[in-house]
Parts: C-alpha cells; structure tokens; sequence
C-alpha cells in the first residue's frame, strides 16, 4: 500500500470510502438523530471531535500498547473521550444534549471511532490519524446532514427550526407534512437513495454479488 | 521500559491509561459541573414557567428572561405533604436527596403504585399569583417510575384547583420516539383543562377521574382522561399512576385541600401563606 497523503486521509472518506455509504458503519446513530438538522450538526461535530481525537491518542502511543490489550486500550481512550464531550455538551449546549438523549453516549459503540482506530491509527503516526479521524467524521456527518436535511424539510417543512414549507396547521399552510419521515424507516429509504447514488457516480464501489 | 508485549508492561500500559483517562474524566465534570448545575435549574425553571403556561413559547426565552420571569411570577413554598402546611424553606433542601434518605422520607402507600418505595416528607410548590393576590395557578412536582427510569415533571393546576392547565416532563430516560414522547407538546397540550375529580363537585378525595387510557377514552371520561401514547404502555401507565398517586391523598391531597379551605375563608382578607 502506498503512502497515503494528507489530502487523501482527510477527503477520501467522504465520497470514495464513505463510513456509512461503503463500509455502512454507524447506521444506529444516524437513524436516530437525524429528524432535526441542529441535533445532526451537533452530533457530526461530536463524533469528528471524538473520532480525530481518539485516532490521534490511538496512534501516538501504538508502539507502546501490547497487542493482549490493545482492543481495550481503544476502548478506554475513546469511551473518556465521549464522556468528556457528553460533559462539554452538557455545560454549553444544555437542550441539544437533552435531545440527543442517549446517542452521544453511544457514540463509544459507534463502529467508526473504533474501526478507525484499530484500522488506521494503529499502523499510522499520529497526525495521518488525526486527518484520517477528521476525514472519517466528515464522511459520517456528509451522510447525517444531507439525511436530515431531507427528513426535517419534508417531515416538518423546516430546517435548522426555520419554517421553509408552510404546513397546513398554519392559517396560509399549503405543504402537508411527511410523516414517515419523521420515523426512523425514512432514514433508511434516504441513505439507500444516497448509496445508489454514490454508486451510480463511483461504479468501482459496487461489491460483485 | 520493558518490551511491549511483556506482562510487565501489559500492566503498566493499563495503569498508567487508567490513571490519565480518569482525571481527563474526572477534571471534566468537576470543572463543568457548577455550569450543568445552572443548566439544570434553569431547565426546571423553564419547565414550571411551561407548566403554568406564563409564557407564550417558553421555548424561545433566553436565560435571563426565564430567571427574571420566574422571580417575578413564581412564589416557592415549601408544604408538608402530610398535613399540607407550608414550612419554613430551606434553601439546601433537596427533595431528591431526602425522598431517599431513611430519616426524611415515608414510604410511598394506598392504592396507586408509582414504582417506587419511598417518597420525601415535605416538597417545594410553585404559586402564581394574580394582580390581586389570589392564586392563579399552582405548580406541584410529580414523579414516578416510567418503563426505565424515574420521570420527573411537573403538573399544573388551575386556581380552582381542579383542571389541569399545564404537564411537563423534564427529566426521565424512556425510549426515544416511544416512551419519550411524553416530551412531545401535542401529547402534554392534551392534558390541559382535563379535571382531576369529578366535574362540578368540591370533594378532593381518592375518587380520582384524572388518567391516561389505553384507548382514546370513553365519551363519559373525555374530560379527565388522555390517550396513551401508542407504543408505550408502561410509560403511560406509569404517567397514570404519578397523576393519581400526587393528587390522591398520599400526595398533594391534604395540600390541596388546605388551599381550598383557605381559599374559601380567603373572604375575609386573610392571606394564603
């Protein structure tokens, strides 16, 4: 394998070797946070901070960490990690976190953070990880952003809160609002269309069947 | 330093991580914890504002606006539950704290189970006043077990002390999208103007009409009952038994009918407090 570039670390993951449209990893989290786009942004933000940073502690101690432990050793740096922005998120952004509920917990569990780490931070230095843990993040928060952009403009007919569509519970309303999309199913419908269409652009990342 | 992967390292590289990841942790929430605080007691603020509905979206308040509208409008008193007085308040009175603390609590009895075994001896109210001094609403905390967790909201009353004018929920840990949607506004705008007993009498007893049904209730119960929320049995049931258990005579019942006593002699200029 040749050297990868920072360049490419940090953008490959978003179309070529996307988290969730290839390796469909941390499907959980994006089916539950995604009916609003502020509780989306903040959850990409969440995991791009929790994943860089794990991939980078990950890797700056690899030559220490003995191969007997080492799936625990990720486990500790990264599950610190997330308690530590679930803290900072309880201090400064008290009602998102309210609304992210569990999810920000459960970014310990998202495969992501520790595919990353075990995948690329233990073979890399620390500042290809650290891009890599960005790349990675942004790869997951592309899919998050554009799934709730479709679900909470045409579930609610808003977007970041602001009414974009009037419903018709409004006097003037005109649009009815989707409901289905509001529920998680409308999540998988929207990242199999994006799948599809990342496919239909990047046919080398069709598995032969 | 020994080789890498040799037992003695095994055990170093453990402590040492250990060690580091817990003070990150623990560093973290001793220095963010006075703010979570904050938060916390403003997010109750908001929730008994939403409650008594003295503001049009409490949603869009700032925190300042909140804390000044709460210290205009809202009168803390702190009641014994058992004979519904009002006591003296005790600033670090943590109601919490005492439900489980063997020597300021009672155990939880009668009739309605809200899960759990013990509740505390005395709790704060909230009172809004109107211009003239009488209360125009009343804010009582409630809790009770859910399907995981402990729910913890408040419920207001009317000045008549009867209908129902506001439900919160601020603090629980139900499923997301199932039992969670105790939060969601159009299910808690439901419960506004439903009454606890039986319309047009003054008893304040056990005969409690006020709950939330496994269907959309019979005609004859519409005025005190709500549909449960689809998806959620346990999680109504519980939000069932809370309403009946803090408005039944185990609860705010004695409170409640103090007021009401007080109220009626209200006439001859005496004071509520």
């Amino acid at each position: 394998m040749a050297k990868p570039t920072a360049k490419d670390v940090l953008l490959k993951p978003i179309f070529d070797n996307n988290p969730i449209g290839l390796q469909i990893l941390g499907i959980c989290s994006a089916l539950a946070v995604t009916t609003q786009m502020s509780t989306s942004l903040v959850m990409s933000v969440a995991v791009i901070a929790v994943t860089a940073c794990s991939s980078a502690s990950v890797s700056a101690i690899r030559h220490r960490i003995p191969s007997s432990i080492r799936i625990i050793v990720q486990m500790v740096i990264i599950a610190s990690l997330v308690i530590v922005v679930d803290q900072i998120l309880k201090a400064y952004l008290f009602d998102i976190s309210k609304r992210l509920s569990v999810f920000v917990g459960l970014i310990i569990t998202n495969c992501i953070v520790m595919g990353r780490a075990e995948g690329f931070a233990m073979k890399n230095d620390w500042k290809m990880s650290f891009l890599d843990g960005i790349g990675n993040g942004l790869g997951y928060s592309f899919i998050l952003i554009t799934v709730a952009f479709f679900r909470e403009l045409l579930g609610s007919g808003k977007l970041m809160g602001y009414t974009i569509l009037n419903p018709v519970t409004n006097p003037d309303g005109w649009y009815s609002p989707n409901g289905l999309m509001l529920l998680s199913p409308s999540a998988f419908f929207i990242i199999g269309i994006i799948i599809w269409v990342i496919r239909t652009f990047k046919p080398e990342q069709i598995e032969e069947a | 330093m020994p080789p890498k992967d040799s037992i003695a390292n095994t055990f170093l590289v453990s402590i040492v991580l250990c060690v580091v990841c817990s003070l990150l942790v623990s560093g973290a929430a001793v220095a963010l914890k006075p703010m979570q605080e904050s938060n916390k007691l403003l997010d109750r603020q908001r929730n008994i504002i939403e409650a008594a509905s003295l503001a049009e979206d409490s949603k869009s308040l700032s925190g300042k606006e909140i804390k000044e509208l709460f210290e205009s409008r809202v009168e803390t008193k702190m009641v014994d539950l058992s004979t519904g007085e009002y006591l003296e308040d005790d600033v670090a009175y943590d109601s919490r704290k005492a439900a489980k603390d063997a020597k300021q609590n009672t155990p939880i009895q009668g009739e309605f189970d809200i899960g759990l075994a013990n509740r505390e001896k005395k709790t704060r109210v909230y009172l809004v006043r109107d211009s003239a001094g009488a209360i125009e609403k009343i804010v009582l905390p409630v809790y009770g077990m859910g399907l995981w967790s402990t729910l913890h909201g408040y419920v207001a009353l009317d000045g008549d002390l009867r209908t129902i004018t506001g439900l919160t929920y601020y603090e629980h840990a139900e499923t997301p999208g199932l039992g969670g949607e105790v939060e969601n506004p159009s299910w808690k705008s439901k419960f506004v103007g439903k009454q606890v007993w039986t319309e047009g009498e003054s008893a304040i007893d056990d005969n409690l009409r006020v709950g939330v049904a496994k269907a959309a209730p019979a005609p004859e119960n519409a005025k005190y009952m709500v549909d449960g929320l689809s998806g959620a049995t346990i999680t109504s049931r519980g939000v069932d038994s809370m309403l009946k258990y803090w408005f039944s005579n185990q609860g705010f019942g004695p409170f409640l009918k103090q007021l009401a006593s007080q109220q009626g002699a209200a006439a001859d200029g005496k004071t509520n407090s």
